[in-house]
């Protein structure tokens, strides 16, 4: 059956034309208000762990003070901060968020291939953060058995939630992944099959590479964690001993036999570790594209940055034992993730190469979206680099489990996804609203999480150094750290209290601009991308007016010799401007 | 401009900040002196990357960046595959130079010496136990089925390799100097890990396995060890100690160890010979052990033997009352030293456990409903009823003398009780103590328990029916 | 966990062919008029085709990695083997049936034998609910045996096994009552003509998916 571009296609297609208030913005199938209940949804539940991780602060830089909050309350809360924060705030809103805005935009659809899936998954999405934000008030409270869930510890008393906790949080879980899934297979078969005219596969923004991979990162690996939580789940109700040993708890016998905790830990991190990808791919492509929009110059080296998201992609399945080195797997697989996992630098470094090259001999614009753009590059740096020591299965030994590795996964899937996040609504702002949004607050905003951030991380490596170990409830006297050790948690939980603050600065701008904002006309950035060049700004319904639009060139095509505008968008036809032949490629 | 000032302050600040910090890796007390080389190693690669990448970046933003009323332009440069090759060569040697070491620190490590002996980290809920094979080099078989009060590790008493196996029930080993150890590990219940800072290395503890990790003490000392995997809610408080002696020091406190053939023959108490020297505690805490305000001696009848014995132990070796504001602790220290050996213990423990266990007084007001909130992470150790738990090691609460109570939580939350380096049970709980914000959440606490107390034996019944 | 990395490995290895054909020897930078290579589709197919392609893979990496899972777990010895009932045999059977009635069912609908493909769907239907309902026959003989969920993990699995693929198998029913509904109601049958391609792929795979399992759980 030979293939019929979807251009060609296009008068075929009926195109729902939704009238109501309730089918345009509640029950709504069009992907750019999916995307904006995405965002606002996640974002919501992020705002909730990011008021649970400023509680934790609390008790951390001030212990014995902060009396309302309990032990058990302490460990529900880190339980929660984590898996809000990587699953339902992170992968719901680079994928459902910005892979849903972003897709068909750029890649000139008039919509998802698959419309009322895509809404189903946002509402399927909202079904489980209501589960897992409903553990909260359930007899016992929300799990707190880290979110990592290790068994057997989070099916066994001696954790909190481990009556209603728990169960709520594994269903959620498995709701999600129904959700992303749906989701996903929107995002796959819009990127293979619903691309305008001329936009090959190698036309396309690192945006859409990075999101594409990511879901299909996720495709494969969620799966994981699901059959993980249907055993857990199965273990903790019924009693079978996929994951349960024989143990004595606290003196009595629970009745399980010889189960394997480590099973679950090869299973959780066969997801966890893509997952760490999942948030991270998005926010390369997205970043790449930032930073060569406002430097005016082509992203460097675009075909390495194609294979790097791919490579890392591939790589991303064969590291997740690294989690482990510790966890008495045996020894031997040390050697082989070890090596795996410092390969997978390699092409991270590249990708830093390239960003890092964009920016020399461009012409760079300071606004915001690129300060947090550049920022992200500091940040990533930083945290990529501390990777190389908890890869290194040596190194992990004595930095396993201590603050180092919370400084590490916060620089490197915290603070620097979340700058893209922010950088990213910057940017494409003007397209999702018609309007600008205030630079003088949205460079504050930037300088504050910036060096708030990193006034939180750097130290908290240094904690690491000493031993200080994760999830402490407390540290108490010990023999091995000075009492200068408490200052400086103070001193970082002063720190995370303002980044935590300062976030208001966002929502005053976002809300304030969205009434009160200049209007920013179709193309603000001057950028080539499709989304710009859309009929109208904000799109309306079907993105593309009448007709679809044909693509002549990649994304990138910025200070082309010999044309007098900066940039050239996608679908300006060859024979009105340079075909980008002979321009300084060296080979 | 000012990004690209703030970039390079940046990059000198954490240059500084990891020159100047104090906050660095503890002396190191191991052999693996290789572990923190590969980490220097890799310290010095990466912050030449960083400074190095950062660096670069500010000047580009300075060079490149746009000036209002001058007109520039990027250059077009889609790709340079001659740099690209030569960078991605570069961080691959980069790469080599990190992993090299690191491997092969790590074949070190997984390699044990022969000339290890052998020790057994046992973790729990939230205690650390130890076991050493004894003459035969051998351990004795374990299961988790056979584990009760009695037999704590849950040691096959058939294998007569078991026989010798040396018991630690405190949450402290002893380990000679300059001899290679291998750190057999195991978990009665959830996942562990077995941490001392100073030696660098660590592991951990899975039930229905067993791990292990070697090292080799080069400091004599001792040692805090802690818990680095999530155990639940007292995780944090799941400390131990290592001691590392000389070689003589080491076999001389090894030979003073129960076996676990000894450990079934311990002296069982006789009630007569102990109502004899009960005669002394009488005097304050009352003929039948039901406790006297007037002399601020607590009541003992009902109280678990298991922790009546842990206690006069701890008032006998001086974990308790040495404290210089533990006024009624420095009386009963001298009491407990008029109990020469473990049998004459026994024996009044064994009295104590005879006398009549009659609810006692409440004299405490407090809030029950707001103590109950608070109370809820007691009852993970002590027990929801609050009849305590010999397997963490948590004492019963209820139907005991309230005052006392107070008196307790107070010296716990102020560190009068648990100062002790040694007294690790009280250290626990000094970390509960602390989380009692004054006198007001104390009374609440304990009018809460004392809503549990009024009557034990239907607690006792409540229990056995559940 | 090896079984899990060869399956992945094989999506990858088709999944990287397949981009390596897109972009390499392409220069992206160069400019071009539309010609007819710029818009040519991946897997030569329609959107819904490649949507299922790619569930395919997902449901693949979920089975694949309950197969890991049970290997491992396989090894701790305490692993007591199912006695399979000889039913499965039968049901196995049942499945293949019903995979073959499907085949030929869309061999009708690509010939535009209109009158068989009623017929076609019906058998189809009543196979697979016959497989699904000697799947619980099944799970009631071992129940009736004392073969329990908590038992030993290899009952576990085996329930686990059994039933997320019959969890499958519904879903497929699904779409194929609601094809079979309005083949039945307006007879429309080139409405149901894609339905019908996707179902038969889907049956196809879940077979393949059975027959794994089936031969797992028996070498076991």
């Amino acid at each position: 059956m030979a293939y019929v571009a979807i251009a060609d296609r296009d008068h075929e297609i009926e195109h729902h034309d939704p009238q109501t208030f309730i089918t345009k913005y509640i029950w709504s199938q069009d992907h750019k208000v999916i995307a904006v209940q995405y965002a606002i949804t996640a974002i919501f539940v992020g705002v909730v762990a990011l008021i649970l991780s400023a509680m934790m602060r609390l008790q951390l830089g001030f212990p014995g003070e902060v009396h309302f909050i309990s032990p058990e309350n302490y460990y529900q809360f880190i339980t929660m901060h984590g898996m809000i924060m990587v699953i339902y705030l992170l992968t719901a809103l680079f994928l459902g968020g910005f892979g849903n805005y972003l897709i068909p935009l750029m890649c000139g659809s008039r919509d998802m291939v698959f419309p009322y899936m895509n809404m189903l998954s946002y509402w399927v999405y909202l079904v489980s953060v209501i589960i897992l934000l409903a553990s909260f008030f359930v007899p016992g409270g929300s799990t707190g058995a880290g979110w990592t869930l290790y068994p057997p510890q989070a099916i066994m008393p001696g954790t909190p939630g481990v009556e209603w906790g728990i169960v709520l949080m594994l269903v959620s879980l498995a709701v999600f992944i129904v959700a992303f899934t749906m989701g996903g297979l929107n995002y796959i078969t819009t990127v293979l099959q619903a691309r305008c005219r001329g936009m090959t596969l190698m036309r396309m923004p690192l945006s859409v590479w990075g999101i594409f991979m990511a879901t299909v990162l996720g495709l494969l690996a969620f799966p994981a964690l699901l059959v993980s939580a249907i055993m857990m789940l199965l273990d903790k109700t019924v009693m079978t001993s996929f994951f349960m040993p024989a143990v004595s708890s606290m003196g009595a016998d629970p009745g399980y036999t010889g189960g394997s905790p480590i099973l679950f830990q090869h299973l959780f991190w066969f997801f966890g570790h893509p997952e760490v990808y999942i948030v991270a791919l998005p926010a390369f492509g997205i970043v790449s594209d930032l930073l060569s929009t406002h430097a005016r110059k082509n992203i460097f080296g675009y075909r390495m940055m194609v294979w790097a998201i791919i490579a890392i992609g591939g790589l991303s399945f064969v590291v997740w034992a690294h989690h482990m080195y510790v966890s008495g797997m045996h020894p031997y697989f040390g050697f082989f993730f070890a090596t795996t996992t410092l390969i997978i630098a390699v092409p991270t470094a590249i990708k830093v190469y390239n960003w890092v090259l964009t920016l020399w001999q461009g012409h760079i614009h300071l606004r915001t979206p690129m300060l947090f753009a550049i920022g992200f590059i500091f940040t990533f740096i930083h945290g990529g680099l501390t990777g190389l020591f908890l890869g290194n299965v040596t190194i992990d030994l004595p930095l396993s489990d201590t603050y180092f590795v919370v400084a590490h996964f916060h620089m490197v899937m915290g603070v620097s996804p979340i700058l893209v996040v922010f950088g990213a609504i910057y940017h494409w702002f003007p397209k999702i609203t018609g309007r600008m949004y205030n630079e003088t607050l949205g460079k504050w905003h930037f300088w504050m999480t910036f060096l708030g951030t990193y006034a939180i991380y750097l130290p908290m490596h240094y904690l690491g150094f000493q031993g200080v170990p994760r999830r402490y409830f407390a540290m108490g006297d010990t023999d091995f750290l000075p009492q200068s050790a408490q200052d400086l948690n103070a001193a970082i939980t002063i720190s995370a209290l303002i980044v935590a603050a300062s976030q208001i600065l966002f929502f005053v701008n976002v809300i304030w601009s969205l009434k009160s904002g200049k209007p920013s006309g179709p193309n603000p950035w001057k950028a080539t991308s499709l989304e710009w060049q859309t009929p109208d700004t904000p799109p309306k319904h079907g993105n593309w007016g009448h007709d679809l639009p044909v693509v002549y060139r990649w994304a990138y095509d910025y200070s082309v010799p010999g044309y007098p505008d900066d940039f050239i968008p996608q679908d300006v036809s060859p024979d009105k401007a340079p075909v980008g032949r002979d321009h300084g490629v060296h080979h | 401009m000012p990004f690209a000032v703030v970039l390079i302050l940046l990059v000198l600040g954490s240059v500084l900040f990891h020159l100047l910090s104090p906050w660095t890796f503890t002396p190191l007390a191991s052999n693996w002196g290789m572990v923190d080389f590969t980490v220097d190693v890799t310290l010095y690669v990466t912050a030449g990357i960083f400074i190095a990448v950062n660096l670069f970046v500010a000047f580009a933003i300075i060079k490149y960046r746009h000036r209002e009323g001058v007109a520039s332009k990027a250059r077009y440069e889609p790709e340079n595959k001659r740099l690209e090759t030569w960078l991605t060569g570069l961080t691959a040697v980069g790469v080599a130079a990190m992993l090299t070491p690191g491997l092969l620190v790590w074949a070190q490590f997984v390699d044990v010496p022969d000339e290890a002996h052998v020790v057994e980290a046992v973790g729990q809920q939230w205690h650390w136990t130890y076991r050493y094979p004894g003459a035969d080099g051998k351990f004795g078989q374990v299961d988790a089925a056979r584990i009760n009060a009695e037999n704590p590790m849950g040691i096959d008493p058939e294998d007569p390799n078991g026989q010798d196996d040396v018991v630690v029930l405190d949450p402290e080993a002893r380990l000679p100097v300059n001899r290679p150890v291998k750190f057999l590990l195991r978990s009665k219940d959830v996942l562990h890990n077995f941490t001392v800072a100073q030696f660098r290395v660590k592991m951990d503890l899975v039930p229905g396995m067993d791990t292990y990790m070697w090292l080799e003490p080069t400091e004599l000392g001792r040692f805090e060890v802690l818990c680095e995997e999530l155990c639940g809610v007292a995780h944090h408080t799941m400390r131990g100690a290592v001691v590392v002696a000389e070689e003589a020091d080491f076999e001389s406190w090894l030979s003073n160890q129960p076996t676990f053939s000894e450990m079934g023959n311990l002296p069982h108490g006789d009630p007569n010979i102990g109502a004899a020297q009960y005669a002394v505690c009488a005097a304050c805490h009352g003929q039948q052990g039901e406790g006297l305000v007037a002399m601020n001696a607590p009541k003992l009848a009902g109280q678990d033997p298991w922790y009546v014995k842990r206690e006069l132990e701890a008032f006998k070796r001086g974990l308790r009352g040495t404290h210089e504001e533990d006024v009624y602790g420095k009386q009963m220290a001298p009491m407990a030293n008029t109990l020469p050996d473990a049998t004459a213990i026994a024996n009044v423990v064994a009295h104590i456990a005879t006398l009549p266990d009659e609810p006692a007084p409440a004299t405490i007001e407090g809030n029950a409903v707001r103590g109950a909130e608070i109370a809820a992470v007691c009852a993970y150790c002590h027990g929801r009823d609050g009849m305590g738990n010999e397997a963490t090691n948590a004492p019963r609460y209820a139907g005991l003398n309230d005052w006392y109570l107070v008196r307790q939580l107070e010296n716990f939350k102020s560190g009068v009780r648990g100062a002790h380096p040694e007294d690790y049970y009280g250290k626990q709980m000094g970390f509960m103590g602390r989380i009692l914000k004054d006198e007001q959440a104390i009374n609440d606490v304990v009018a809460y328990i004392n809503t549990l107390g009024s009557d034990p034996a239907a607690n006792l019944a409540a229990r056995a029916g559940n | 966990m090896e079984f899990i990395l060869l399956v992945l490995a094989a999506i990858m290895a088709v999944f990287l062919g397949w981009l390596l054909k897109q972009s390499f020897n392409t220069s992206p930078w160069v400019a071009d008029p539309v010609g007819d290579r710029a818009h040519e589709a991946p897997l030569g197919a329609n959107a819904k085709t490649v949507a299922l392609t790619v569930l395919l893979a997902v449901i693949t990496s979920f089975f694949a990695l309950i197969l890991s899972a049970y290997a491992e777990r396989m090894d701790l010895g305490d692993w007591v083997p199912v006695a399979e009932p000889g039913l499965l045999w039968v049901n196995t059977a049942a499945l293949t049936a019903a995979s073959l009635a499907f085949q030929w069912t869309r061999q009708a609908a690509v010939h535009d034998r209109r009158g068989q493909l009623l017929p076609g769907m019906l058998v189809t239907g009543v196979l697979t609910l016959a497989f699904v309902a000697g799947q619980l026959i099944a799970w009631r003989q071992l129940m009736a045996q004392g073969v329990t969920l908590s038992g030993n993990p290899a009952n576990g699995f085996f329930y686990f096994l059994t039933a997320a693929h019959a969890l499958h198998i519904a879903g497929g029913l699904y779409v194929w009552a609601r094809a079979t509904l309005r083949l039945a109601t307006s007879g429309a049958a080139d409405a149901v003509r894609q339905s019908i391609e996707l179902c038969t792929v889907y049956w196809h795979f879940l077979l393949m998916v059975w027959l794994v399992v089936f031969g797992f759980l028996l070498s076991t």
